[in-house]
């Protein structure tokens, strides 16, 4: 085998050519000269709806010069809150982790303060509601960026046609597709009503009484309207107020209206009720209604999303928002900072919104109004009124405005609709408020 | 010199001879191949399982923001909650009811299938076996569609017969019932398949001989058939009662938890406190208190083996 031996005179030659060609070329970039971002995003349930997510964020990346790889993690079976305290314990995962509800707060010492792109970020689409506030703020520092894609409100989903006939209500007048709702009389008197004379005609409320978050949020929406706090902002324990009994003495006479088995329903089951057209009215986001539009349209074409009624202390809408949070821990902060600004553009929300056909919304007062919610159907305008795009509710989440981390026992917990359903079932007043006010004892510890 | 050097060489040729036979016989000993193959599962016991274990020690240790050591409070702060009151006893139901059932279903089975034809008997064994071989989240969601509450097969069924509805997942009863029905479903036929093994090996010549003592079939069973199988027995119930004790699939997704917390168990109490409620110390607190449970009844049940093991 020959063997060419490079003399010393060739060497030096070499070299020089070399040094020489590398200072005389022009600055070339990488493909990924700013480095890596790993996300770890909320598998969404409507089809398609990640596709919006991957390509927003292969924009971004294409423009910044970022390698991105990006996980779905589904919530089914509590995935993502499970990935949240894996890597909050290792120190170590993804760059940014979008997070539900409770968890900026729960992991508020290790995540990054994005108080600085959030300032920038409302100036442009508005103020954020008090419940965004409430569960990403603390100490005036803000935790996580609102996520537009998972965030959600849960508000009344009629059937147009069991309403009228029932209940003589015409959700449609009444929450008219483009302009104002008139629903000076929707209050609680009157759902109350509604449910008692749909439930005679054989198509209740379906309305759960369960431990997961439909239920919770629900319930957490109709103590609010009656000014129920199991504990205040301060954080005292406030059961045993006239407020929190009126809304027991309320929920008494609702839960004798709804489904026998409503105790044990989760967050399927009252999906499933408006879509086997057994219920003339749920408390969900509009995916019941997208899922009848492809298993029973003549149930979808009967369904027409609006607003809560209103309480003698306001109209509380449940509003349950997801969060992009970015861990002090990781590796490309900056860059992280310059995706959550770039996917919380007003054009990145209107394409999130339109990919999950409505479902997804953003927390800012500006974006209410987009096209998709006005033109969705059938019927058509039947989402309209789902972002409450005339500001009639009270964005609100079950268990506020506890301090964040009581009022996430509380809610987790489900101790109010535990509460409501010991009280409708044959506890006293005084007994089942002791037991409530015995889980926020607990709950206080630090 | 050449003399000293020859010798040299050969104490070095005698020392590492030695040596390769000292390897040799070490490796060739039984327990040191026993304990290189068992090293791989001890290494993996060792990562899995210990240092987990060690690691919700320290945790159950730590405050709640996990920022401070509190040694024992988790402990005494739980000891005062009526809801950890509430799931022991019902753990204790839970486990100790399903595990009678599975035993008492295991063993009227196992012997009508030990009295078949060896012909037949293998299908038996094969479709008696199913409910245990089919993943557990599997079948409970088959089982949580028979049990829905709006669309129920069960229901349905029993309206032909004037019965129901049963809100099999809504009524603190019957919510504890199903979730008890489907664990025995699914570990009856493990009890059933061990008491098989052991009835195949009760020798003939011992029912012959109670035989023509005039032994009727329940003192054959109770003087013949219950001594020989007493260790399979205890040894099955301890293995069932830690399984079923630290069972978490079925009530997760049965009920989890509900109606009223009134079907929690260690495990989806440790859950939902734990990851759901973001109190990681608290829930490794409420799953560590299943170890003293489980390791007295082991203490038990294993000492009487032995000493059953030591009287043969």
């Amino acid at each position: 085998m020959s063997r060419k031996t490079l003399t010393r005179r060739q060497f030096v030659a070499a070299t020089a050519m070399s040094s020489a060609a590398l200072i005389s070329a022009p600055y070339v970039r990488g493909a990924y000269a700013a480095g890596k971002l790993s996300i770890g995003f909320w598998d969404h349930w409507v089809p398609g709806a990640n596709k919006a997510s991957t390509d927003l964020v292969n924009e971004w990346a294409a423009k910044e010069k970022v390698e991105v790889s990006i996980d779905y993690i589904t919530s089914n079976n509590k995935k993502l809150e499970l990935t949240v305290a894996a890597e909050a314990q290792a120190k170590s995962g993804h760059d940014i982790l979008q997070m539900p509800t409770w968890w900026p707060h729960a992991y508020a010492d290790q995540l990054e303060s994005v108080t600085d792109i959030m300032g920038p970020i409302i100036k442009q689409n508005g103020e954020v509601n008090g419940t965004t506030k409430y569960l990403g703020q603390a100490g005036g520092k803000w935790l996580a960026v609102p996520a537009t894609v998972g965030s959600q409100i849960k508000g009344p989903c009629s059937r147009i046609d069991l309403m009228k006939k029932h209940a003589g209500i015409d959700v449609q007048e009444m929450y008219p597709a483009g302009s104002t709702p008139k629903d000076e009389n929707w209050t609680t008197d009157t759902f109350l009503k509604a449910a008692e004379a749909c439930n005679k005609a054989g198509v209740p409320f379906g309305i759960g009484l369960g431990e997961t978050t439909d239920s919770v949020d629900t319930a957490g929406a109709i103590f609010q309207s009656f000014g129920a706090e199991l504990v205040n902002a301060k954080g005292d324990i406030t059961v045993k107020t006239d407020a929190v009994r009126q809304a027991l003495e309320f929920y008494k006479k609702l839960i004798a209206v709804l489904p026998a088995d409503a105790a044990s329903w989760d967050d399927a089951s009252n999906n499933k009720w408006l879509i086997s057209g057994r219920g003339a009215l749920i408390l969900n986001p509009p995916s019941s209604w997208a899922v009848a539009k492809r298993d029973a349209p003549q149930v979808a074409e009967q369904c027409w999303t609006h607003g809560m009624p209103a309480g003698p202390k306001g109209r509380f809408a449940p509003f349950l928002p997801y969060f992009w949070g970015v861990w002090a821990f990781g590796k490309n902060k900056e860059a992280a900072k310059s995706l959550l600004t770039h996917l919380s553009q007003p054009s990145s929300i209107e394409k999130f919104v339109a990919a999950s056909g409505g479902y997804d919304l953003p927390a800012f007062a500006n974006m209410t109004k987009l096209k998709t919610w006005a033109e969705e159907g059938p019927p058509k305008g039947t989402l309209y009124s789902y972002p409450d795009p005339h500001g009639r509710q009270t964005m609100s989440i079950a268990a506020s405005p506890a301090p964040p981390k009581i009022a996430q026992q509380i809610y987790s917990q489900a101790t109010l609709t535990k509460l409501a359903l010991r009280y409708a079932r044959g506890e006293t007043m005084e007994q089942a408020l002791a037991w409530a006010e015995g889980e926020c004892e607990g709950f206080m510890r630090s | 010199m050449a003399d000293v050097v020859v010798e040299q060489a050969r104490s070095v040729r005698a020392a590492s001879s030695r040596k390769r036979t000292s390897l040799r016989n070490v490796l060739g000993r039984k327990s040191t191949v026993a304990f290189l193959l068992t090293l791989p599962l001890i290494l993996l016991i060792a990562s899995l399982v210990l240092y987990p274990a060690f690691y919700s020690m320290h945790l159950a240790t730590l405050n709640k923001s996990m920022q401070k050591f509190v040694g024992l409070n988790n402990f005494t702060f739980l000891f005062k909650r009526d809801t950890f009151w509430m799931v022991v006893r019902q753990s204790c139901i839970f486990a100790i009811t399903a595990v009678f059932f599975k035993a008492l279903l295991g063993f009227i089975v196992a012997h009508f299938v030990h009295n078949l034809p060896a012909k037949g008997q293998r299908k038996w064994r094969g479709m008696l076996l199913v409910p245990w071989v089919i993943p557990p989240a599997m079948s409970t969601l088959a089982w949580l569609w028979l049990f829905d509450p709006s669309y129920s097969a069960f229901n349905y069924t029993l309206s032909f017969f004037g019965i129901g509805p049963i809100p099999w997942l809504g009524d603190t009863f019957w919510a504890r019932f199903s979730v008890i029905l489907v664990n025995v479903w699914y570990g009856a036929p493990f009890f059933m398949i061990m008491y098989l093994a052991a009835l195949k090996s009760v020798p003939d010549q011992l029912y012959e001989a109670a035989a023509i003592d005039g032994a009727n079939w329940w003192q054959r069973i109770w003087y013949v058939t219950l001594p020989m199988m007493r260790n399979i027995i205890a040894i099955t119930t301890l293995f069932s009662l830690i399984v079923t004790f630290a069972n978490f699939d079925i009530v997760r997704i049965l009920t989890s938890g509900g109606p009223l917390d009134s079907t929690h168990i260690f495990a989806t109490w440790a859950f939902q406190v734990g990851i759901q409620s973001s109190d990681i110390p608290l829930g490794a607190c409420v799953s560590l208190f299943m170890v003293p449970i489980l390791a007295v009844a082991a203490i038990f049940i294993l000492r009487d083996v032995s000493k059953r093991g030591n009287e043969a």
